[in-house]
């Protein structure tokens, strides 16, 4: 075991580095390209005995590593944002495979407008894809999801890919210390892969057959829906195991200060820190508030979350993303964890799009919002963050973009730091 | 050109590595070819799929091979190829896989998603050298779905998007897209032309390539008796006359040169291929358009016309 200071960017290289992959189809996209490109160097170096295939795109790229797979090898890659869009008909696709590759997606906004900066409108578009989803909050939970994820992927009552998200920029690009565990306490951990047969070879096989009628395809839909709740059973144990061999204890969510918590903040990814930070300093002022952040959010975690939310006082969720026209993408699902339990009163704020920064303010007024909703109830309509100060500044650019007067009147937020939902 | 390996009609394997009875269409020329081609090969094979008519070939829980197959989708089967071979590559070398196990790797796909939506994964499979066969079986147009226009649909031919009216007399008024020179500029290792009415020239030519490595790609006009408008039972002999009249070349080239393997002694009128079709009838009916007919028949005179080895 090692210490060392490295990238989220270079823990995700070092985590396909540890599991001893086979095989690498890539194609670089700010910010991922700098996993590619450290796994490129070792390969070249023959630090990993593995083949490394630059592809055409990320379509291509998800073919061929779910291709792979099918074959009996051992598979990563790796994608951000617009290339995890452009390769969802091969997410659905290659899941419907059930094979256990893991893919790396490193979160930034989607276009249009076009921008480099971390949110997660990516890596939620996949959801419903069949792909598993751990999402990191620090550089080393990159590395160690990533042994999770494969073990979690071969086990035999899941065999469904898994992708494991960091966020760009904000984990990619910083540094953080990392231990880098012994390769032989990681092949304990993660045994080389072994298909049991079921790749191509010797024997006649058929996959990814077309299928007539409802039955049929409902039939192996249901059976990739009973295999990732299994997974959560799976993950558990395989944590356990996790911990016993590096010393370090996940679960599919994390709780920070939340035992005696009245208020809660549901958060995910490296922007829980953020709200880690903000917890501590209003618990420092008095304030009963806790934080549980999602880390599994496939399979989703339905009653561990209304088991740890059920109770409280109030829930706000904060997404980093936005499904337009509804809201955030988490609240609706944390929401559909509390229903038929006494749910408290839950509030959804949308922030840090496009990597904006969270404001110590924000979560003053969140908390005051709840103190509101506990009297008045709760509302799903999403308050979506600004500052003054951040509008005050577009409308500058707005006016050296050339727009004056009336159009800009109809992006006018509320004046205080939150959006208030109309009134009740 | 001489053939070197298969010079009789009964040096054809009598192995049927495919069995009958699939969803296919009577009479598919594709089906045909596709046949043949794995009697060339032999038994180990995977083959790797685009969305397409052959899709239903494996149908859950029924396939209709004794070898592999992967379905993956209509644009990056190529891509899927790649991941395949270096799978087994990689899995043989580190020990994993017996030898033995080894697979050819086969992509096959329609016309429409060897031009269109797939022609971006194929000529990045080409530039990297994987070593691949490539079995396009190419009906001229999204057969799967009806019938609509391909970028090989060739110009005069009625398809479900492009059909003949007033306004737009020909049919389809753009050329056939010559997918042949689209791949050669990538100099692959194998290339040629295919009919499932000259089954010794088709085998013959994978048998030969399959002393290569790299990309290995074939193209086989195959008739589709329902898009075309023929009787099942004329599919071999409507093939037949493509090559006949000089409408589909078959050639090859893997070193550089294009050879053509079968040239007709006389070349027979490109109507006779036309009329029989029920995709060109507008051409004949209400009334003959002469000009459309005197073009497509000056398409192939000035393509004979410029082939050196005509005569071979």
């Amino acid at each position: 075991m090692t210490r060392d200071l490295l990238t989220g960017n270079a823990a995700a290289a070092w985590g396909a580095r540890l599991a001893e992959v086979d095989y690498i189809p890539a194609y670089p996209i700010t910010p991922q390209t700098e996993i590619i490109e450290a796994l490129a160097q070792w390969i070249g170096k023959g630090e990993m005995d593995t083949r490394l295939v630059t592809m055409d795109s990320e379509h291509a790229m998800l073919t061929a590593a779910g291709a792979a797979a099918a074959t009996g090898a051992r598979v990563f890659t790796a994608t951000s944002s617009q290339g995890l869009l452009y390769a969802l008909e091969m997410l659905y696709t290659v899941a419907g495979w059930r094979v256990p590759l893991v893919l790396v997606n490193v979160s930034r906004g989607l276009s249009a407008p076009i921008t480099l900066e971390p949110d997660h409108n990516d890596v939620l578009a996949a959801r419903d894809s069949g792909f598993l989803q751990l999402h990191a909050e620090t550089c080393q939970e990159v590395l160690d999801s990533i042994l999770i994820a494969y073990r979690l992927a071969e086990h035999a009552d899941v065999l469904l890919p898994v992708l494991v998200n960091l966020d760009g920029f904000s984990l990619s690009f910083t540094r953080e210390p990392v231990e880098l565990p012994a390769l032989a306490t990681v092949r304990r951990f993660l045994p080389a892969y072994d298909a049991g047969g079921a790749g191509f070879g010797a024997h006649a096989l058929a996959q990814g057959v077309a299928v007539l009628g409802g039955s049929a395809y409902s039939f192996f839909k249901y059976e990739m829906q009973r295999a990732a709740e299994a997974a959560i059973v799976t993950h558990a144990d395989i944590c356990t195991a996790f911990h016993d061999c590096f010393g370090r204890a996940y679960g599919m969510v994390e709780g920070y200060l939340l035992d005696d918590a009245d208020w809660v903040v549901v958060m995910s990814n490296s922007f829980s820190t953020v709200g880690k930070a903000e917890v501590a300093r209003l618990r420092a002022q008095g304030e009963k508030i806790g934080l549980l952040r999602l880390r599994m959010i496939r399979p989703f975690p339905h009653r561990e979350i209304a088991r740890l939310l059920a109770g409280r006082r109030g829930v706000a969720v904060i997404d980093q993303n936005i499904s337009i026209g509804k809201g955030g993408i988490l609240f609706a699902e944390v929401a559909s964890a509390l229903c038929g339990c006494s749910a408290p009163p839950l509030l959804s704020f949308v922030g840090g799009l496009g990597g904006r920064r969270f404001h110590s303010e924000e979560f003053d007024q969140m908390l005051a919002a709840l103190r509101d909703a506990e009297h008045q109830g709760g509302s799903p309509e999403p308050q979506l963050l600004y500052s003054a100060a951040e509008y005050a500044h577009m409308l500058d650019m707005l006016r050296i973009a050339g727009h004056v007067g009336t159009e800009v009147a109809n992006v006018r937020p509320a004046e205080s730091v939150a959006h208030a939902p109309s009134e009740k | 050109m001489r053939r070197e390996i298969y010079q009789s009609i009964k040096q054809i394997p009598r192995e049927e590595y495919m069995a009958g009875g699939t969803g296919l269409c009577g009479g598919c020329g594709g089906l045909l070819a596709l046949r043949l081609f794995h009697k060339a090969l032999g038994p180990d094979v995977v083959f790797v799929n685009a969305a397409g008519c052959l899709t239903l070939l494996a149908v859950f829980p029924f396939s209709p091979f004794r070898s592999s197959w992967l379905y993956t989708a209509m644009a990056s089967a190529p891509a899927g190829a790649q991941g395949l071979r270096d799978a087994l590559d990689v899995l043989i070398a580190k020990g994993k896989l017996p030898r033995k196990d080894d697979l050819q790797v086969v992509v096959v796909s329609g016309d429409g998603a060897a031009h269109g939506i797939g022609l971006q994964a194929t000529l990045a499979a080409i530039h990297r050298g994987l070593d691949f066969y490539y079995f396009c079986y190419d009906n001229e147009a999204f057969s799967n779905t009806g019938f609509q226009m391909s970028p090989a649909s060739p110009y005069g031919s009625r398809t479900a998007t492009t059909p003949a009216t007033a306004r737009s007399p020909a049919g389809t008024a753009t050329p056939k897209q010559d997918l042949f020179e689209l791949w050669r500029v990538q100099q692959p290792a194998f290339l040629a032309t295919v009919s499932p009415a000259y089954p010794l020239d088709l085998m013959d030519k994978v048998a030969r390539a399959a002393r290569l490595r790299g990309p290995k790609l074939f193209i086989s006009l195959s008739t589709c008796p329902p898009g075309w408008g023929v009787d099942p039972a004329e599919s071999v002999e409507i093939a037949k006359l493509a090559v006949d009249t000089g409408v589909w070349p078959l050639k090859e080239t893997h070193d550089g040169a294009v050879v053509h393997t079968v040239v007709p002694h006389r070349f027979r009128p490109v109507e006779d291929y036309l009329r029989p079709q029920t995709r060109y009838r507008h051409l004949f009916e209400p009334v003959r358009q002469e000009a459309i007919l005197r073009q497509l028949q000056a398409d192939v005179d000035q393509y004979w016309a410029h082939q050196q080895d005509r005569s071979s």
